[in-house]
């Protein structure tokens, strides 16, 4: 009895699917002009995204470009072990979490600060300070870092005349390896405050103004009043950017953080994905890199999913 | 006139002090943003010995235009320059053309397989076949050290193509439905209708992208070699960053004149390059400032 009904269940899911199936070449090709305009979007993708997905297996081999993907030998875990029990392995994966959660901590609190106070200042004066404040957002990381060393040059550079005015010894920063995550993580909350306090901006100017007056009439102060009617209505949003800023956390800066390198500081800044560029795009170790770069994307996810996982209880609002 | 003093409530003594410690606050991070700012212009236009002196504090001293004279003289800079205008001009046309339609057909509830491909496209967002794979692909395919890899790298992004969606799906349905039954055809509903309402959004990409290609250097370091196509951005990173490390190197005790050149000029050039390099950017900012607010917003609510 039990396995007939299985059985008929499965001929018509069978039959449903294949009319389905029927179905949805009709429904597609009513729906063409859609597909058309989704078309160079889907080969870019599957071109430039999936097709290198198929080079994750160099990780697993000796890879030789001469030889491909199928000739190459394979050599299993070997680049992974070789990685994992380096001698900078524990250098990298301590940069990498640092830069990381330095930024995390410092960059992500200051903007929603910023636009709690900015929202308190009056129209006339925030408009000009906005366009002040959001103007590093479109230098570009090159110039960025090419200020950083203006800005803190040993002989010349603003940080240092100060310490010098101040009877200190002028500092090399540049080199100087406990500074490097200070340089990093502070001039990105430099260049991205102002940027990033717009949404809380935003959110902010739909707090309901009666709900102002009632908490003035009941004698609450302004600080009060930001803790207990803005900070709340804000929250939701605070709380979607932090999933989503977890979700990208492992994908450092690279491109900032390989410009900021030189040989005295590399011990504070070499992070897996600078190491990858160097290793496999500049010395062409391509299996060795990819396995790292492989190592690297597993970490990100296996972050991303635990970040997702803690939103989805506490706060309801998860990525996926 | 009396209904207005009558809302207004005075604020008491305590909440004086907290708006004043706030404006103090803020003024002085707006100061602290704006400074190096300032302080790159003013250097730009100061006569060179004054600033590797630290003569330069806030104003130009000595006022002078020979940095910029120079920089108009590099033939790397000027050819730089113009490839960064071709890239940016021509990359962001591109990327409009494949993502904003991508994103208002993905808008389309009907759309059969809407789920599917909306899988197909985030899964790359979180998930690829890393650097080296891309690169060897890159080469495979000839494309490494032409113009071409500089526009299309990039030609797609999904996290654009999720805003251009979810501004599309916010559109009411009755405008297109209405010319539908007028025979219109999905392609000039989407030309004719959609776009024209949706100058927000295209704002907004126009933004988004030209700022991306004009910044990018990372591409342009990993698949162009040759020097007549390399971006403004590679040429300024020389400029900027090689020469200065190598000026670490030298007080390092490695002599070289060559090193010794490149700094010199470097030191020279880098305030004007600076300022030159931005200029475009700051002049397309105040014009798409107003859209700021707005894509942002669109950009939050998640797909």
């Amino acid at each position: 009895m039990k396995n007939q009904t299985t059985v008929a269940t499965h001929l018509a899911r069978s039959k449903r699917l294949s009319i389905n199936w029927n179905k949805l070449g009709q429904r597609i090709w009513k729906h063409r002009a859609y597909y058309i305009m989704m078309l160079p979007a889907i080969i870019y993708i599957a071109i430039f995204k999936y097709v290198p997905m198929r080079g994750i297996q160099m990780a697993f081999q000796n890879f030789r470009p001469v030889l491909g993907y199928d000739r190459s030998p394979w050599v299993g875990f070997k680049h992974f072990v070789d990685f994992v029990t380096g001698p900078n392995f524990v250098m990298m994966m301590e940069n990498t979490l640092t830069l990381t959660f330095y930024s995390l901590v410092v960059g992500f609190p200051i903007p929603i600060i910023l636009a709690l106070m900015l929202n308190e200042v009056s129209e006339k004066v925030r408009k000009p300070m906005q366009t002040i404040l959001y103007a590093p957002h479109f230098i570009s990381t090159v110039v960025l870092v090419g200020m950083i060393h203006i800005l803190f040059s040993p002989s010349v550079g603003i940080v240092n005349q100060v310490i010098k005015a101040l009877g200190g010894e002028s500092i090399y920063f540049i080199v100087e390896e406990s500074a490097f995550s200070h340089l990093y993580v502070w001039s990105g909350v430099w260049q991205q405050m102002g940027w990033n306090a717009i949404i809380y901006l935003a959110a902010l100017s739909a707090v309901d103004p009666q709900l102002h007056e009632a908490a003035r009439i009941d004698g609450a102060t302004l600080l009060q009043r930001i803790r207990y009617v803005n900070l709340p209505t804000i929250m939701p949003t605070v709380i979607i950017l932090l999933v989503m800023r977890i979700g990208t956390l492992a994908s450092v800066g690279y491109e900032k953080i390989y410009l900021m390198q030189n040989d005295l500081n590399i011990n504070a800044s070499e992070v897996i994905s600078t190491y990858v560029y160097k290793r496999g795009i500049l010395n062409t170790n391509y299996s060795f890199s990819a396995a790292v770069d492989l190592f690297n994307n597993v970490v990100n996810i296996v972050l991303l999913l635990l970040a997702n996982q803690v939103a989805k209880k506490t706060s309801e609002t998860s990525l996926f | 006139m009396k209904t207005k003093a009558k809302t207004k409530i005075k604020h008491s003594m305590g909440d004086r002090i907290v708006l004043f410690v706030i404006y103090v606050i803020v003024i002085a991070m707006v100061l602290l943003v704006l400074y190096p700012i300032v302080f790159v212009i003013s250097s730009s236009f100061s006569d060179p010995v004054a600033v590797s002196s630290g003569d330069v504090w806030l104003w130009p001293v000595r006022p002078t235009l020979d940095a910029y004279k120079r920089v108009f003289r590099e033939p790397e800079i000027i050819t730089g320059y113009l490839n960064t205008i071709f890239y940016t001009v021509v990359g962001t046309m591109i990327n409009l053309t494949v993502t904003v339609p991508c994103g208002y057909a993905l808008s389309k509830n009907s759309l059969p397989g809407r789920g599917f491909w909306m899988g197909f496209f985030m899964f790359t967002m979180y998930f690829s076949g890393g650097m080296i794979p891309t690169y060897l692909l890159v080469q495979k395919l000839g494309l490494y050290n032409t113009r071409t890899i500089l526009l299309i790298m990039g030609a797609f992004s999904v996290y654009n193509c999720i805003i251009c969606r979810t501004f599309f799906s916010g559109i009411p349905k009755e405008l297109e439905e209405a010319a539908a039954i007028d025979g219109c055809s999905p392609f000039r509903c989407f030309l004719q209708i959609i776009l024209p309402t949706s100058q927000a959004l295209l704002g907004v990409m126009v933004l988004y992208f030209a700022i991306s290609h004009w910044n990018s250097y990372f591409n342009a370091m990993m698949y162009i070699n040759k020097q007549e196509y390399k971006p403004l951005q590679l040429i300024l990173r020389k400029i900027l960053v090689e020469a200065q490390n190598m000026a670490s190197m030298l007080e390092g005790g490695a002599d070289e004149e060559y090193a010794a050149e490149m700094y010199k000029t470097a030191q020279l050039l880098k305030y004007a390059v600076i300022v030159v390099s931005s200029v475009p950017v700051m002049i397309l900012y105040p014009f798409l400032q107003k859209y700021f607010a707005k894509g942002v917003m669109i950009g939050s609510v998640k797909g």
